[in-house]
């Protein structure tokens, strides 16, 4: 075990994926190694993709993870598919996009399943990004569905979240309402040479102000950037008519490579970004556009997920939300293991089955159950109270 | 439902991969979801993949069983050089190397001595092979 991390950190690809399968397996001693990784971990971004499916998420970390290799960055991917609640079988298709980055090892591609244990996942992909960062990847990519709780746990491994919305669907957007609209940070329209593109955006954007307009926050939303929400179509593109159908004249590329690909930081303030508010600096999460087939707006995209960095670094919320990651994990791994502790007192006084045969006959009800099994670790804690 | 898992559940990792100029992708399909009913995880590498790449996904995703679709009749050269590409990444050992597709009788012991463990021509069960996998899935 112990050289498996020391190749691992020597930079053996091998090793890095024979310590991913460990924590996938759980196999005995698993976490001995995660043990082992921490302290060589805290140095890499990570990004959290997500959003509906065949928004675009496996194409679009394709193109970024090419983007970030041209800028001379090291590029870490897990990909999350679900698996047969059935068989536990999976088919995990998200590598056959991963065409632009043939060959290279230094994009560290890894598909892993939901293997349908419930919460199970989320400790999975956060072991896996720690043996990541620990290998020395300069960016980690979580990818995965954004569907139910689950996915939205192994987003929140993220520093920094993006929600992949295709455009013209309102359907889509109406998803977005369940829950993925707080935890995003940045919102990518992508397919954006598709009609329906600046509905979708403008749709988002008055969706964003909503969620941000508590009067308590007092954050300006869009407004507070100096701009009205419907004037977001970038600046040469003054006229386009906002919610409608677009124009036979409108020419989706020079949207895109607009106020989205201009490469400067800036150039995004108008779209979102890092507001000035009464309490301080607030984000308000930019809508920007993609193509990700083609890799127009990747550059804008990818700087504005800097940028979004850049801002927790800034504000201290790097910080924040690393402690509150870790006081999550502490917990997570607190309650699966008073429940393995737990499983075991059950089985000692006779297994489950035998409880439930005398609460179906009425004997007992299933809190005194509860009680009587938990009450060994009553005990234990007091006596050391006393 | 205990968070270690038992011992001989293991999970089997398995990636599908065509590689070459070879659109004939539907044994690649077929097995593939036998694959996924057995309960394994299935990677599929898609079409036309360079041995570079089938290489690269098979370390990365530490598969326990590759196997190769060819029916392009270029065995001879794709197979040696995904086989070379493990090992230079040390994963031959312990990856099993299974091929299917059509494969001359003749071609057979050649590839057999490059490390290919099983070759499933037409008519294989989908069984058969399923439970070759699980047998030899080399233990980790």
């Amino acid at each position: 075990m112990v050289e498996l991390i020391d190749d691992l950190l020597a930079g053996e690809h091998r090793a890095l994926a024979r310590v991913i399968t460990e924590i996938e397996n759980r196999s005995p001693g698993y976490r001995d190694l995660v043990r082992e990784l921490h302290q060589h971990t805290g140095h890499a971004d990570v990004v959290g993709i997500t959003g509906s499916p065949g928004a675009g998420k496996s194409t679009l970390v394709d193109k970024m993870a090419a983007t970030y290799r041209d800028r001379g960055l090291t590029v870490g991917v897990i990909a999350i598919d679900p698996s047969s609640p059935f068989t536990g079988g999976a088919v995990l298709g998200d590598r056959i996009r991963m065409a632009s980055n043939v060959g290279d090892m230094d994009v560290f591609f890894r598909s892993m399943s939901a293997r349908g244990q419930l919460g199970g996942v989320s400790t999975a992909t956060t072991d896996a990004v720690k043996a990541l960062d620990a290998f020395g990847k300069d960016k980690i990519i979580v990818e995965t569905v954004g569907a139910g709780q689950n996915e939205i746990d192994i987003v929140r491994t993220a520093d920094t979240v993006a929600v992949l919305v295709p455009p013209s669907s309102g359907d889509d957007v109406q998803m977005l309402k369940a829950g993925i609209l707080e935890i995003g940070d940045v919102f990518v329209v992508n397919k954006a040479d598709l009609d329906g593109a600046d509905r979708t955006v403008s749709e988002l954007k008055e969706m964003i102000m909503m969620r941000d307009a508590s009067p308590a926050a007092g954050t300006g939303g869009y407004h507070g950037a100096g701009t009205d929400v419907t004037g977001h179509h970038g600046p040469d593109e003054g006229g386009a008519p906002d919610g409608g159908d677009d124009g036979p004249d409108h020419d989706p590329a020079s949207q895109i490579t607009g106020p989205g690909s201009a490469g400067t930081p800036g150039s995004t303030t108008d779209q979102g970004g890092p507001v000035e508010t009464e309490q301080g600096e607030a984000w308000v999460p930019p809508v920007v556009q993609s193509v990700a087939d083609t890799g127009e707006g990747v550059e804008g995209f990818l700087d504005t997920l800097d940028g979004h960095r850049a801002f927790l670094e800034r504000t201290g919320t790097l910080d924040a939300k690393a402690r509150s990651r870790y006081a999550e994990e502490i917990r997570r791994l607190l309650r699966e293991d008073t429940r393995s502790l737990l499983e075991r007192e059950l089985e000692a006084r006779g297994g489950i089955e035998a409880f439930v045969n005398d609460v179906v006959a009425r004997e007992t009800d299933p809190y005194t159950v509860a009680d009587e099994v938990v009450q060994p670790l009553r005990d234990c804690l007091d006596h050391e109270e006393e | 439902m205990s968070t270690e898992q038992e011992p001989g559940q293991r999970t089997i990792r398995c990636l599908v991969a065509k590689v070459g100029l070879d659109g004939h992708d539907r044994g690649a399909h077929v097995i593939a979801r036998a694959f996924r009913d057995a309960g394994f995880e299935v990677i599929y590498s898609g079409l036309h993949k360079a041995p570079d790449e089938i290489v690269q996904a098979a370390v990365q995703e530490d598969v326990d069983a590759l196997g190769i679709s060819i029916l392009s009749g270029a065995h001879n050269t794709l197979v040696p050089k995904i086989v070379g590409g493990l090992k230079e990444y040390g994963a031959f050992e312990d990856t099993l190397i299974i091929v299917g597709g059509i494969i001359p009788e003749e071609d057979r012991p050649g590839l057999k001595e490059e490390g290919v463990a099983a070759i499933f021509g037409p008519g294989a069960s989908m069984q058969e092979t399923i439970d070759f996998v699980r047998e030899n899935a080399p233990e980790r």
